[in-house]
């Protein structure tokens, strides 16, 4: 099988600074891949390398493209590379308003992505736009109003609906709760397990907490100061850490 | 004979917007940045529509400037009197008579022939601006002919209004190409951008020419379940009783008091020497 994201030797420098080092990893379709480690670890950095929105300095991320196969995304020309962020790629940012467009009604927020590839009649784009606002539990009487009288959670899901809406192949997805609160949280995670599985997505999940790798990832990778310091299965990565860091990382969750 | 240089332009300058012209002519609808001058009228009052007229005149034109339609209001007065001035033209309220014709907020009713330019004074020439509101991205835009996002625009007033409610500046898409905004001209005037006359935009403030060759199309955007529609006020004009003109709404007195008259000043009046009369048009009116 092909892996659908085949990244090899990803670095990125800030200068003198290391972003990450020398990561690769395969990604088959329907994988769900955490990356987990503490701020500053590279996590983010490594995220926007993959997705294009960073040049790494070294390494390949080659990418199973719907027409041509595996192509090497960084060598691509910048308009496939947008075509390719526009529909087989989906980018959750850690603050909704990030990927909102806040001026904009949630069903136009929705029906962007589906008029950027050429959608142009009025009806189907709404009903689809209230199709995904009802997936992701937005009633469909706020399909008018704008991000800006959602509350947190809200936003996180018009966000996802509006990133799901062209049927992606992989997402990225960088902190997806991050900024919730508990209860929040916990919907969100189920409402994003049930889609991943529903809709067969693959997905990078970048997060610093274990519960939501725990939740969503089948694999997982710690990274710690830019470098890969452990990778494997999650609950094996979790119930049985190797790496002295990955141990800490762990035993630092707190119970309640 | 002035002591300004033929069109108050020095002919370096001059020669600088001509290209700046040419190539917004070679590629219709794309916008060439060009070096600005300092003019002496202030931004807002046309200093783009002038810097383009100046390049485009020569002294066997006949000038003429609209403002809102209009010939005599403060902003076509003014700059009718700066060419005059500067560059001693013949000038004219006739648009048939016309060579080069500056144009606020309006395009003649009368259609325009091969042997005219038309020039427009655009206040905001980036039709993504208050969507995308960084240059480097709407540039790139452009570049790549990502237009998703103007169609997020007319979404927006159709679920807020049920129609498209945008009415001016209506955003057009130029063969199949760059989308474009024709300045601020009612959508009524949309359909006439498709015309025999070479038309020139100029923007002063923000630095920006770009044109339509002659005979180019310019396909409003719309919904395949919303089309384009170039709608006017449904009345026929008071005073000469044109029914197929762009009409101003004049409040007489105050008691509600209105009438709807035509935009385009010199076609009215063309058309009431012609011996129309409109429900309102009392003797003295003609």
């Amino acid at each position: 099988m092909t892996p659908l994201l085949s990244v090899r030797d990803v670095t990125k420098r800030y200068g003198a600074r290391i972003g990450c080092a020398g990561v690769s990893f395969d990604l088959y379709p329907g994988e769900v891949m955490g990356v987990v480690g503490e701020s500053g670890s590279g996590k983010t950095t490594l995220l926007n390398c993959l997705a294009g929105q960073l040049a790494p300095d070294t390494g390949e991320v080659i990418f199973d493209t719907r027409a041509d196969g595996p192509r090497d995304t960084l060598t691509m020309s910048e308009p496939e590379r947008r075509m390719l962020g526009r529909t087989d790629w989906a980018f959750v940012h850690q603050h909704a308003r990030d990927g909102l467009r806040m001026g904009v009604s949630a069903g136009g927020n929705v029906g962007e992505r589906l008029m950027a590839v050429g959608a142009r009649h009025y009806g189907d784009i709404r009903t689809q736009a209230v199709d995904w606002l009802g997936r992701v539990e937005i009633a469909a009487d706020r399909v008018d109003d704008r991000p800006t009288a959602f509350s947190g959670g809200m936003q996180q899901r018009l966000q996802i609906a509006r990133n799901l809406v062209i049927g992606p192949r992989l997402v990225f997805m960088d902190e997806p709760t991050g900024g919730l609160d508990v209860s929040v949280q916990a919907r969100l995670l189920d409402l994003l397990r049930g889609l991943v599985r529903d809709m067969g997505l693959s997905a990078i999940v970048v997060t610093h907490d274990l519960a939501v790798v725990r939740l969503l990832a089948h694999r997982l990778m710690v990274m710690k100061d830019g470098d890969v310091v452990e990778t494997g299965l999650t609950d094996q990565v979790l119930d049985d850490p190797q790496h002295g860091y990955t141990q800490l990382l762990v035993s630092s969750v707190l119970q309640v | 004979m002035s002591d300004y240089n033929f069109a108050y332009l020095d002919e370096q300058t001059k020669r600088m917007i001509r290209r700046a012209i040419l190539k917004g002519l070679a590629i219709p609808g794309y916008q060439v940045p060009f070096a600005s001058r300092e003019m002496p009228m202030p931004y807002g009052w046309g200093t783009g529509g002038v810097q383009v007229s100046a390049a485009t005149l020569t002294p066997g034109d006949r000038f003429k400037v609209i403002d809102q339609g209009a010939d005599d209001t403060t902003n076509a007065v003014s700059i009718r009197r700066f060419f005059e001035r500067t560059a001693g033209v013949a000038t004219t309220t006739r648009t048939g008579e016309a060579t080069v014709i500056q144009t606020r907020h309006r395009i003649p009713e009368e259609r325009l022939s091969e042997d005219q330019i038309l020039v427009y004074q655009v206040p905001i020439p980036e039709p993504l601006r208050f969507l995308e509101p960084r240059e480097s991205e709407t540039r790139k835009m452009h570049a790549l002919e990502e237009y998703g996002l103007m169609h997020v625009k007319l979404y927006e007033d159709i679920s807020r209004h049920g129609h498209i409610a945008t009415s001016y500046a209506y955003p057009v898409k130029v063969e199949e190409r760059y989308v474009m905004d024709p300045s601020p001209i009612p959508k009524f005037d949309n359909p006439k951008l498709d015309s025999p006359a070479i038309q020139l935009f100029g923007a002063g403030r923000e630095q920006r020419i770009y044109a339509l060759p002659p005979y180019t199309r310019a396909v409003s955007l719309d919904f395949e379940d919303h089309p384009f529609d170039p709608s006017k006020a449904p009345h026929a004009c008071g005073l000469c009783g044109a029914a197929d003109s762009y009409l101003d709404e004049v409040i007489t007195d105050d008691a509600g008091g209105r009438m709807f008259v035509c935009s385009d000043t010199d076609y009215c009046e063309t058309r009431r020497a012609a011996g129309h009369r409109g429900d309102m048009a009392g003797e003295d009116a003609a």
